[in-house]
Parts: structure tokens; sequence; C-alpha cells
């Protein structure tokens, strides 16, 4: 077992690695993005992006599902949470994220984290005079959790809880970011856990259509610097495929079982990302059958003018476009403690990863 | 949040879809609906109470050491 695990950790791998990728002759800085908060904490933790800093320029992001989640739906749900008829239960990350004038935390009035959606059909059975409402928030991995909540209510005839549709799905948003001329990234760094449900064969799109390259990758820093050394070697010999080096938890197809539930409860429709505005196909919402569940049907929601804070570049952030440096208030007026960003909010969120090793 | 972690099944209630997991002495019931046919000793990634894959023993193994490394400061997730 300690062999296996030294193997991962093994800092003569992880040399032998960096010199390997060194050795790569490249003409240029290549841009490799990563669009998953887990990879951005252990690119950040152990230091990968100085190890490469001479071949390749690494880029977060919009992986983290909190941070992308515009501010009308955190208002939103503010305005949900505010309400006597109404307990909110959603995932830890969302109750800081600041809306436009304060957050779940300060404002809401039943407000219950929970661990598993499924939590959720207990309360709502527990309190019957209540509308119980789950902040549907998360990709692909987190879908299929909050779909097999919403058939086991359907199927317990729990008529009391209901969703906030927020769901988001990750192949448009990377489509969009390939559209913009400007960005000009080489290749992606697929996220392990999100294929480990879908598979990565949605993906071929990025080879095929925009001749880039991606890699799904694990999370050590031996599994990110085989990435990065595949997607440099694919750069240098001309080569766009998308390959799988985390086998360990993805096989091509994904998870079946959790996608054909996902494909019963849920549709895709058009919707709106934060800093990347509004990307076709990009999220889910309930199909016809299941739009009892929307709470948006029983309570209706007054229209207000949302407002991110002017000086927050979070939305620069997850485009890539900027970093958390940039920003005049990483690290004074914002940090993980006050957070004006939900980029600072979120543990896996760029501007937190930057912050907690900025001395990395 | 798409953060999945590895645990070992220890017993299996197939009527109801869950199952009793353990990861480093901390139980939990989780559920298994969206697998088929899990058993007792398999590990599996669990992800917001739910089993999303299976995986062997080593990768198990290895990926909580990731995951105490880098969000937990070596304490036990939960
Ligand atoms: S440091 Fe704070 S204010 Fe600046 S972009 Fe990040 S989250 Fe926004």
């Amino acid at each position: 077992m300690m062999k296996y695990l030294s193997e991962f950790r093994d800092s003569k791998a992880v040399r032998g690695l960096v010199e390997e990728i060194h050795a790569i002759p490249l003409d240029r800085k290549v841009k490799i993005m990563e669009v998953c908060g887990t990879h951005t904490m252990s690119i950040r933790k152990f230091g990968i992006h100085r190890l490469v800093e001479d071949e390749v320029e690494l880029i977060s992001g919009p992986g983290c599902p909190v941070c992308v989640t515009p501010v009308s739906y955190i208002d939103q749900a503010i305005m949900l949470a505010e309400r006597d008829d109404v307990i909110i239960t959603t995932f830890g990350d969302m109750l800081r994220v600041p809306g436009t004038e304060g957050s779940l935390e300060d404002r809401g009035r039943d407000v219950r984290v929970v661990y598993s959606p499924i939590e959720s059909l207990k309360i709502a059975e527990e309190n019957p005079s209540k509308k119980v409402v789950f902040l549907a928030v998360g990709f692909e991995t987190t879908v299929p959790t909050i779909a097999a909540t919403i058939s086991e209510a359907h199927r317990r005839g729990i008529d009391n809880f209901y969703i906030l549709e927020g769901n988001k799905i990750m192949p448009p948003a990377m489509r969009a970011l390939l559209d913009d001329r400007n960005m000009q990234i080489d290749g992606f760094l697929l996220p392990g856990h999100v294929c480990t449900v879908s598979g990565y064969l949605q993906y071929r799109f990025i080879a095929e259509e925009y001749g880039r390259t991606a890699v799904v990758s694990g999370f050590e820093p031996v599994d990110i610097l085989l990435a990065i050394r595949e997607i440099l070697l694919m750069v240098n010999n001309g080569k766009r495929e998308i390959r799988n080096l985390y086998p360990r938890a993805v096989r091509p197809e994904g998870n079946r079982r959790a996608m054909e539930l996902v494909n019963r409860i849920f549709k895709e429709a058009d919707v709106e990302w934060r800093g990347l505005g509004n990307i076709p196909g990009s999220g889910l919402v309930l199909r016809e059958e299941f739009e009892r569940f929307r709470i948006t049907q029983v309570i209706e929601l007054p229209e207000i003018k949302s407002r991110e804070h002017p000086l927050c570049l979070c939305g620069e952030v997850l485009k890539g476009k900027a970093k958390p440096e940039d920003c005049k208030l990483f690290g004074k007026g914002c940090t993980p403690e006050h957070p004006i960003g939900p980029c600072m909010v979120s543990s896996e969120g760029t501007c937190a990863a930057h912050y907690r090793y900025r001395s990395h | 949040m798409c953060l999945g972690v590895p645990m070992k099944i220890l017993s299996v209630n197939q009527e109801f879809g869950t199952a009793e997991a353990e990861i480093s002495g901390f139980r939990q019931q989780i559920r298994i609906d969206l697998l088929e046919d899990v058993r007792e000793g398999e590990y599996v990634i669990v992800h917001a109470g739910f089993a999303i894959q299976k995986i062997s023993e080593e990768d198990a193994k290895s990926t909580l050491e990731l995951l105490k490394d880098i969000f937990f400061d070596d304490e036990i997730p939960e």
C-alpha cells in the first residue's frame, strides 16, 4: 500500500516527469486550461504551475459550480429563504456566496446544509406545512444525485419538495471558450469525477471540430504532470486527440445508469453562467412530467435587478481572462473570511485556491 | 464540489438501494441505486451520499490520501 502511494507522490517520479517535459521541443508556450476546481487546488497546493512555467501557461476555467452560478440565482435563493413557508436545503458552499444584498447565511430564516440532496426528503416529511427547496447547483457529478432524489420523491408521493434549478453541464461551456478567438487554448485537462459519471466521448468535438487536445486526468501531482506531458507531446507531434489518463475511475461511456436517470428527469436548456453569459444547451431543467418539482411554478418570484460587486473580477477569472491577482480586492478587501465574490467563497474557487496557496 | 470520496461497502440493502459504507473508521449509510450490483467488500467513489462508480482497493486508498492532503489537512473527510 505505502509503496503504491509513494509511487504517486514520489518526488523522483515528479522530477523525472518535469525533466521529460522540459525536454519536449516547443516553439512557444502552450496554454492548458483546467476546468475542475479540484485540479485547481491540486495544482496550486503542489506548485505544479511553477514546475512547468517555462513550457506551459496553466489557466483555471469555469470549474467551480458555485462560482459559475449567476448572482440572479443567489438572489432568488435568498428571496425564497426569507419566506416563512420555505425551508432551504443546500450544499454548504452556497451559504456565504454574496447576492446583490447579503447572503443566504445572513438573510435566510431556515437554511439547512445537507451533505446529500436526499436528506431534503426527510426534512420535507417532517415539515409537511413547509415547502422544502433544494438549491440544485452542480455539474455532471452531482446531477445524478439530484435526479435520484426527485425520482424518489416522485415515487413516494412527497408533495412539498422542490428544487431551484441551477445545474449545468461542462461541454457547452468549453465550446463557448473555444469559440472565443481571444482565448486560444491548446488543450484541456478534463475533470476526473465529472467524466466518471458522463464519460469522455462527448468531448471528442474538442479534437474533431476545434483541432485541440484534451486529457482526462486524475488529481495526484503525477496524474496532472502526466496529462500535461501528454498534451505537450500531442501539440509537438501535431496530434489532436482526446485521451484518458485516469482509467482508474473513468470509463469511456461513464456511468450509463446514472446518465439514463438524469435524462429521464432533466432536459438541456440555455442558461446563464457567471462571466460566460448565456450558453446554449448548457443547463439542465426539469422535463414536463417533473415540472411540479420546480419551485418557481408554485412561488412566483419578483424580478429584481441583480448586481455583482463592481470591482469583483470573478467573471473574468472564470473565463481564464484574468488572474485573481489582477483583482484589486484580492487578499485585501476579499479573503476567504470576508469573500466579495463566489470565487473566494468555495474552497475550490480559483481566488480561494490562489489565496490559500499564495506562497507556493 | 465534484469531489468523490472512496468508501468500502460493509453491507448492502438491495431492497432500499442503500449500503453501509466506511472510510477511515467513519461509517455512513449511502445510496447505491446509481450503480448496478454493488457488493459487500467492494470500493466505490461516493459523491453527495451516492456511490457513483466502483474502483479498485488500491485506487481507493491512494485517492483517499490525496484528499486528506488537499482538503482536510489530514483529517478524515465526512
Ligand atoms: S479576489 Fe474576490 S473580489 Fe476579486 S475576483 Fe476574486 S472573488 Fe472577486
